[in-house]
């Protein structure tokens, strides 16, 4: 009998173990991206924004893939992190990185805030609080023009090199490379919090907050917590923004900034991390090719894609996306 | 004379016009094995949310082995030992057995919400999976899907998650309901084994069940206790018999 | 002041008879359909076109700002919506923005990105005294006009044969079904009615509102909040809800313009907050 459950013990451990395990498609794909800092010199600003966007889109698969909270309103805290860094850079100290940790805390807060708006109400008065929450900061980004540059715009940036070496060069290959390796290092800190049992407990609540409770699971605790993570990543990826375009636009609170990453997050799937990263990719190569071909009516194709991945079931197209890339790593899930 | 397991001492709920529990003093003792019997409509269901914090109490307290707990959360009477089932599984789908017995025996552990490191890593985490998993005949399911598992697995799995919350006193809510005939054994019999220190409080319709499991019955009627005793003497109350020849009079 | 009062109304009245189909197809066949105001626009760019470019008078555009709405949304509702009523909220938002998305690209594709001019007919035009408050003469039209909308709607829904099949077939649509009511014809007939009316408000205030492609963006918070902060258990909770909105919108712009839409953000959140259910809800 001791011998029997100690074999479950092992299986059960391996098992869960697996989760955590870095695959070899993993491990080339950050080598590929990291490839691309060399190998691709011409592409370093589309790449740049890919990253950034990217680390964006994993930030809502954190809330809505991982916790089952669906947000319209995800850009307010990617837009507010941009503000913030870019006027951090301003005001007060031009060091990228430091600016990056300031936004990224001042969004954890924030989020963590926030959360009690939000985790309130059922899926239908989420996505309306995440919307107006927005909506609200982009409203007060607008109408103080003073601090914000309202419509036109923060100028007047200036960042300093990362660790005082690296300069931003007008290519975006130092830009490219600053945001890889941070998307990269909260890449790897997402992972081992949707692997680790705090992970773990917001899969139960995402799939059923009834019983999630039932069996001692502080739901609302957990719900904020996540939501200040995803709140922070955000705030990152918008100082990210902010930081290699020294300019931060109004348009970082944009309503189709939150409906874009929703896009995103649904053509790579959610639930699995890299389903952000793939459907920021895949967005933004297909806006090069788009705007080439239409300029302008670049929106009207976004749209199509919604209408259609929806129709056929996202589900399954996201399915589809993560099965195969559980093949690739010779992974189970 | 140590404390009841449970106790509740004038319990009410209205909801409006409606006193859908009244005045309900109740007591399970430690290591008892309790059925709440009643007709459809009786208020178990109010009842069993009122003991598990679904729903605040109009009037009246709930004691949990000596401690008054009528106002903590859902969450704390958990933590507490105080664990449910559900009469329709409420389980997690898109997740396995392993990682929902892992979810709750982290929680219970002061580790459900460590976020630095994998899930897996705990030897005492998984010794209690391992233990679980053997007790409720789920060691070769573990790793299916759950919402796959053949449904008397699943209700199996039911119990075995709130069994996973280490439960000092576990509310059994229907644990038979609708298990085909076939697996029915195996579940009766996996709830029977239930160790002696966990007291349990069993809601169920169904008179086989009641009658060979459990050592005290209550009987609740229109939100209130009809009656309270023992197996023999519930089944030649002629009250009980009269509450129940009348429900199956109208139904 | 008064005038600021009666313009707030009228501004009130028309995103009432904008929002109420959504509050239809949101409150009574749960569906969040975030590209109503598309079929706003597509009514009020009826009436441009038809007024513009085939000379018609404002007054005969109007039947035609319901119907070619409700057309389209019926031949929507039919090939696609359908297939979403089961659907999660989440998945009926990603549609329907993506319709939205399109609509708006699709129009300024055709129709340029420059606000369409409604001219409104001489005989509405201007303003007149009484008891020494300005009242401008369109703005009295529309209030009329929606008024009879309102009363008109409220008598179908509680009063007619159709409104309770409609309410039967939301409560329950197997149980509906087996009662022999036509649940799908229901929906559709809802959907288009819903879209045509929405239509209407986009010809009756493009005047007020402004016309361009962006128009579904711009105004869908308005419609959700109308909706949202009336609840969806009547239609009398959304119109009062209109009406608030559109004084205090009014009013806002006029008094503290600096403020902006922050308020009325501000308040729906506040709302949602504390009474998801909506601030006329009962219990």
């Amino acid at each position: 009998m001791a011998k029997f459950a100690d074999s479950v013990a092992d299986r059960a451990a391996a098992s869960l173990l697996k989760r955590g395990r870095w695959r070899p498609a993993e491990i080339l794909f950050w080598l590929v991206a990291f490839g691309a800092v060399y190998a691709l010199p011409g592409h370093h600003l589309i790449l740049n924004e890919i990253a950034i966007i990217g680390l964006f889109a994993v930030s809502l698969d954190l809330i809505l893939g991982f916790a089952g909270i669906a947000s319209l309103g995800h850009a307010a805290f990617f837009g507010v992190g941009a503000y913030a860094a870019g006027l951090l850079a301003i005001h007060v100290t031009a060091d990228p990185v430091l600016g990056l940790v300031f936004a990224t805390l001042l969004m954890a807060v924030v989020g963590y805030v926030s959360s009690f708006l939000v985790l309130r109400g059922a899926d239908l008065t989420r996505l309306m609080v995440t919307l107006g929450v927005a909506l609200v900061f982009g409203e007060i980004a607008n109408k103080n023009g003073w601090l914000t540059g309202g419509a036109d715009g923060l100028q007047g940036i200036f960042m300093a090199p990362v660790f005082g070496v690296f300069e931003f060069d007008l290519f975006g290959r130092t830009a490219f490379a600053y945001s890889l390796v941070v998307t990269f290092l909260l890449f790897v800190v997402a992972r081992r919090i949707v692997a680790s049992p705090f992970g773990l407990s917001l899969l139960a609540i995402r799939d059923n907050p009834l019983r999630a409770r039932a069996i001692g699971i502080p739901v609302n605790a957990r719900l904020s917590a996540i939501y200040a993570i995803a709140a922070a990543y955000a705030g990152a990826a918008g100082a990210l923004l902010a930081q290699s375009a020294q300019f931060v636009s109004i348009d970082v609170l944009a309503f189709h900034r939150s409906a874009d990453v929703l896009l995103m997050l649904v053509i790579g799937g959610t639930g699995y991390l890299y389903g952000g990263i793939v459907g920021a990719i895949v967005f933004k190569v297909l806006q090069e090719v788009i705007s080439d071909w239409t300029p302008q009516y670049w929106t009207f194709w976004v749209g199509a894609l919604l209408v259609v991945l929806v129709l056929v079931g996202r589900d399954r197209v996201g399915a589809r996306v993560s099965q195969l890339w559980a093949r690739l790593g010779r992974g189970t899930r | 004379m140590s404390a009841p397991a449970l106790e509740t001492r004038g319990l009410m709920k209205r909801f409006g016009g409606i006193v859908a529990t009244n005045d309900v003093s109740f007591r399970l003792a430690q290591g008892e094995r309790h059925a709440l019997i009643g007709p459809n409509g009786a208020g178990k269901t109010t009842f069993v949310n009122l003991l598990t914090g679904v729903h605040a109490p109009s009037a009246g307290q709930i004691f949990l082995e000596g401690q008054e707990i009528t106002n903590l959360s859902a969450e704390r009477r958990v933590k507490r030992g105080l664990v449910r089932t559900f009469q329709i599984n409420q389980l997690f789908g898109a997740m396995t057995p392993l990682e929902t017995l892992g979810v709750a025996v982290s929680e219970v552990g002061g580790s459900g919400a460590d976020w630095w490191r994998v899930a897996g890593s705990k030897a005492r985490v998984l010794d209690d999976i391992a233990e679980i998993a053997a007790r409720f005949g789920l060691a070769d399911v573990l790793e299916a899907r759950t919402a796959t598992l053949p449904y008397g697995k699943q209700r199996l799995l039911e119990i075995a998650v709130a069994f996973a919350c280490r439960p000092r006193v576990l509310l059994l809510d229907e644990p038979a309901a609708g298990v085909p005939e076939a697996e029915r054994q195996e579940l009766l019999a996996t709830v029977c084994a239930l160790p002696r220190d966990v007291s349990i409080l069993l809601i169920e319709h169904d008179m086989d069940l009641v009658f060979s499991f459990a050592e005290k019955i209550s009987v609740l009627v229109d939100g209130a206790l009809l009656t309270q005793g023992t197996v023999a003497e519930i089944s030649r109350d002629p009250r009980v018999r009269a509450v129940y020849l009348g429900e199956s009079a109208d139904g | 002041m008064l005038t600021i009062l009666f313009d707030g109304i009228a501004y009130g009245m028309v995103l009432f008879v904008l929002a109420c189909g959504l509050s239809v197809t949101l409150g009574l066949m749960n569906f969040v359909n975030l590209a109503h105001g598309a079929f706003a626009m597509a009514g009020g760019y009826t009436t441009a076109i038809l007024m513009n470019r085939y000379g018609w008078s404002f007054i005969a555009t109007l039947p035609m700002a319901f119907f070619v709405p409700a057309l389209v949304g019926l031949l929507l509702e039919r090939t696609l919506y359908r297939r979403l009523y089961g659907a999660s909220h989440l998945d009926q938002v990603l549609f329907s923005i993506g319709l939205v998305f399109m609509a708006v690209a699709a129009t300024d594709y055709f129709m340029g990105s420059q606000p369409q001019l409604i001219q409104i007919p001489e005989w509405l035009r201007g303003r007149v005294d009484i008891f020494g408050v300005q009242v401008g003469l369109y703005r009295s039209f529309i209030i009329a006009v929606c008024g009879v909308l309102v009363i008109a709607l409220q008598l179908v829904l509680t009063q007619t044969r159709f409104g309770s099949r409609l309410r039967a077939a939301v409560d329950d649509p197997r149980v509906a079904r087996g009662l022999g009511i036509p649940v799908e014809f229901v929906f559709a007939v809802t959907f288009a009615v819903g879209s045509g009316i929405a239509g209407l408000g986009g010809a009756l205030g493009a005047e007020i509102l402004g016309l361009d492609p962006t128009f579904p963006f711009k105004f869908m918070i308005y419609f959700l909040i109308v909706v949202t902060v009336g609840g969806t258990s009547s239609l009398i909770g959304p119109f009062l809800a209109a009406l608030l909105l559109g004084i205090a919108d009014v009013g806002g712009k006029y008094f503290v313009p600096e403020l902006g839409a922050f308020v009325i953000y501000t308040v729906m959140i506040v709302v949602l907050v504390f009474r998801p259910k909506g601030l006329f809800a009962r219990g």
